[in-house]
């Protein structure tokens, strides 16, 4: 990394005394927070601590109920996201904002006066992105449609959205969360070049070892609060990890590399061809091996073709080649009900959208799959108290958080949502169990849980299959990690015996060479 | 049956067809530019039997077609800025309160005749206008260029609409709306300005249909536009959301109307089937566009209210 800015350059921007009050919660709590110049600040905290209500304020997304802020010394209102760009405020959201139907040109053009009155003038932005790109290093094509492009070219195009806005401060909301190692090593080398042009920067993150290598300072939010300001260099990863929980809760200890689980293979996949959404082949001959007591992870960046995988094994989408076998079981032409009978448990990737239906109540969630189980139902009718038994020794088992078994699954946080999946699908004593980003935006204290219960049931002598795209979630689950590239299994690694570098090159299509070694490679 | 294929009649069908078209096509256009900034407008029938009917009864009161037509185009308006209050600012659910805007228009329109005009009286007609020297051109002089005014302005909006749409800045923000208005918002766009004044526009367009609608009859009756303006909303899924793929639809129905309505007046259809023919043009829409239209997608937010936050 560059050196780190200057202690004592001017405060760009100071927010004092931030209050926000949204229905039944307090988001944030007389907030102090400022912002040198040419500095990285980054905030730090749990989900629901407040930093993204904080930098929607100073945004114009939100009006604070209380407090001041300050740019250059000056206070300003910003009522309005126009208001935040004509003061030279940028933002790049954790979802893209972007239209996708339009040209980069147009995306970022969006919004401005064209040189051409009401005409637009495609030529001279294309110019002055070409600019920009060059300055920057940042590779983009103005011409190219945004929905061809991938994650980390989408996320390049919103940098270059707000270095053509002239953005002085720019907030990036977990900019990273969806970016392979080396896009990840790209986008920090543009943001410290953006430093030494004398940008501020506000950084949002929960990935610790990101925070410490990027950040000039650090503000931890924790329930709505500034709890304290460190510096990188004065801090560990697991004090970090304190600040933002608030009480201690060590180091997440990955699996013990037991002798391989010499189990039956539980889950046995067999050159599966799955078609996407767009028509074309996006898993294009998968084989692959569960056996029972053993995780094995699938790393890979989103869209290589993990969620139709995911979907083909929960029968959700039919393979249109190749089998799938549970326990022995053939699931060819089952639907998700047939899955389950033959033993799969299933932990979506939305799990808002696929995992839970919101406005049901914590006990019907839990309730969703096995109602018309004869303990739960007789003649058609749902029986009360034993439901409401049998709900409470979930919620208790499986540690989800919630006021009762009556509250609209909705209101329930990331972490409490993705225990209640977990606690149903464990119910029905599956033979595999099929999780597909188990902790993705979920607090540390969530994911250290979810995690110990994933290592659990392998234990049990579960075949626990988990697709992630979160490389450290992955080398601290799985006993074996296979690499999923452009549909494809392309490299396989004994979690311990592999290196993050090796692993980050795999994902990003190199293939591994046989001995793990992680440079040399051909290209795949 | 050669006779009936003659030359005139070819060209009196054709001409014809495209006379049928304008209502459809200006409705249809209207109604992709609402849809493309992310707003379904389905009172778009009920807009048209307003729109023909304040045409009607000021041209019935005055004579003058001019004022007329002004007449049209403001109620057009004026149900935009309803249309606009409801779905943008109220976040009404847009397929039931256009429904409202439908069922309100087809009673007003009824009563309103009969307290205001009551005897039919039929309004004096536009004149076809020769364009230049391209209406003396065989057949197709016929067919393209002996139309009233109305009918070039529904075909050279075409044009215009796409070049709003894919030329300028605007049409860039209506787009960027109709497709992703947090990212629109995120830039500075006032997404509720930007849908407002694409369904004003839109409804203008409607109101119009209407008055071509009327201008085509030369007089109102109940229910007039029995529901072309239903027929419009569906030529705008079956023209891809694309102006030219709009008009290739309206044509298309527009046509198959004046080739049914010319066999039945030869007698090729029997008077006790006219009725199951008078259907051919929806149920061949309807064909076309479940082979056509599914191949496209419609714009992300569409129908979809925007609120901030949310």
């Amino acid at each position: 990394m560059v050196a780190k800015g200057p202690g004592d350059a001017p405060v760009v921007l100071e927010m004092q005394g931030i209050t926000k009050r949204f229905p039944g919660v307090l988001a944030n709590d007389h907030v102090d927070f400022d912002v040198r110049s040419g500095e990285v600040h980054t905030l730090f905290g749990e989900n629901g601590a407040g930093k993204s209500t904080l930098m929607s304020i100073l945004y114009g997304l939100h009006r604070a109920d209380e407090g001041v802020t300050l740019l250059d010394g000056e206070p300003v209102t910003i009522g309005s996201p126009a208001e935040a760009i004509r003061l030279g405020i940028g933002m790049i959201h954790q979802h893209f904002m972007l239209v996708p139907t339009l040209t980069v040109a147009e995306n970022v053009s969006l919004g401005l006066a064209s040189t051409r009155g009401p005409l637009k003038d495609t030529r001279r932005v294309s110019q002055r992105i070409e600019e920009l790109s060059s300055a920057y290093g940042i590779r983009v094509n103005p011409a190219a449609a945004v929905w061809q492009l991938s994650v980390g070219e989408r996320q390049r195009v919103e940098i270059i959205k707000a270095l053509y806005r002239e953005a002085r401060l720019l907030i990036l909301d977990e900019p990273t969360a969806v970016l392979t190692p080396g896009e990840v090593d790209d986008l920090f080398r543009v943001l410290a070049q953006m430093r030494s042009d004398g940008r501020s920067m506000v950084f949002i993150s929960h990935k610790l070892r990101e925070v410490l290598a990027l950040s000039d300072r650090i503000t931890v939010l924790r329930a709505g609060r500034n709890v304290g300001t460190v510096l990188p260099a004065e801090v560990s990863e697991e004090r970090l990890a304190e600040l933002m929980v608030g009480r201690h809760i060590g180091a997440e200890r990955p699996s013990p590399q037991g002798p391989s689980p010499a189990g039956e293979a539980l889950l046995r996949v067999r050159d599966l061809v799955v078609r996407g959404d767009r028509g074309a082949d996006t898993v294009t001959g998968v084989s692959l091996d569960v056996r029972a007591g053993e995780i094995v992870g699938i790393a890979g960046v989103s869209g290589n073709g993990q969620r139709e995988l995911a979907e083909a094994i929960a029968c959700l989408r039919s393979p249109s080649r190749g089998t799938i076998r549970v326990g022995g079981v053939d699931l060819a032409g089952r639907n998700a009900a047939g899955a389950r009978r033959a033993g799969l448990g299933f932990v979506p990737e939305e799990r808002m959208r696929d995992g839970v239906i919101g406005d049901f109540s914590v006990s019907e969630n839990l309730m969703l799959v096995d109602a018309a189980k004869a303990a739960f139902s007789r003649w058609g009718f749902l029986r009360g108290r034993s439901i409401r038994s049998y709900c409470a020794e979930r919620v208790s088992t499986f540690d989800v958080r919630t006021p009762g078994l009556e509250t609209p699954t909705r209101n329930l946080s990331g972490g409490n949502i993705q225990k209640l999946i977990l606690a149903r699908e464990l119910s029905g004593n599956p033979k595999v169990l099929l999780v597909a980003q188990p902790t993705r935006g979920i607090d540390v204290a969530a994911t250290r849980y979810i995690h110990e219960r994933l290592r659990e049931q392998a234990r049990k002598g579960i075949a626990v299959l988990v697709v992630s795209e979160d490389l450290d979630e992955v080398i601290n689950l799985a006993d074996r990690i296979l690499v999923m590239y452009e549909g494809r299994i392309i490299g396989e690694a004994g979690a311990r015996t592999t290196t993050r570098e090796a692993l980050g090159l795999m994902l990003a299509g190199v293939a591994a060479a046989p001995a793990g070694a992680a440079a040399g490679s051909s290209a795949g | 049956m050669s006779h009936f294929f003659t030359y005139a009649i070819l060209t009196a069908t054709i001409a014809s067809g495209i006379q049928y078209t304008a209502p459809f096509l200006l409705a249809a256009l209207g109604e992709t530019l609402g849809q493309r900034s992310g707003v379904l407008n389905l009172g778009v029938d009920g807009i048209m039997l307003l729109g023909a009917f304040s045409t009607y009864y000021v041209a019935y009161r005055t004579g003058d077609l001019g004022l007329a037509l002004v007449a049209g185009l403001a109620t057009g308006a004026v149900l935009g800025l309803l249309t606009a209050f409801m779905s943008v600012t109220l976040n009404a659910e847009q397929g039931i309160s256009g429904i409202g805007v439908y069922i309100l228009a087809l009673g007003l329109t009824d009563l309103l005749f009969v307290k205001l005009v009551g005897t039919p009286t039929p309004i004096k007609p536009l004149m076809g206008l020769d364009i230049g020297l391209l209406d003396r051109i065989p057949a197709v002089g016929r067919m393209f260029f002996h139309q009233n005014a109305l009918i070039y302005v529904a075909f050279l909006l075409v044009p215009v609409l796409g070049f709003v749409l894919y030329r300028t800045t605007y049409g860039t923000k209506v787009l960027a709306c109709g497709e992703n208005p947090a990212a629109a918002d995120s830039l500075g766009i006032n997404v509720h300005r930007i849908r407002y004044s694409a369904v004003i526009a839109g409804s203008t367009m409607a109101g119009l249909a209407g008055a071509t609608l009327l201008i085509n009859y030369g007089i109102f009756q109940e229910n007039l536009t029995q529901s072309a303006g239903f027929i419009a909303v569906a030529l705008v899924y079956f023209g891809a959301w694309k102006p030219g793929g709009v008009m290739a639809g309206s044509l298309l129905y527009g046509i198959v109307t004046a080739v049914i309505f010319q066999w039945k007046s030869l007698g090729i259809i029997p008077v006790s089937d006219a009725d199951l023919a008078a259907t051919a043009p929806a149920v061949i829409t309807v064909l076309a566009l479940l082979s056509v239209g599914r191949r496209f997608r419609q714009p992300s937010a569409l129908a979809k209210p925007y609120v901030r936050g949310a």
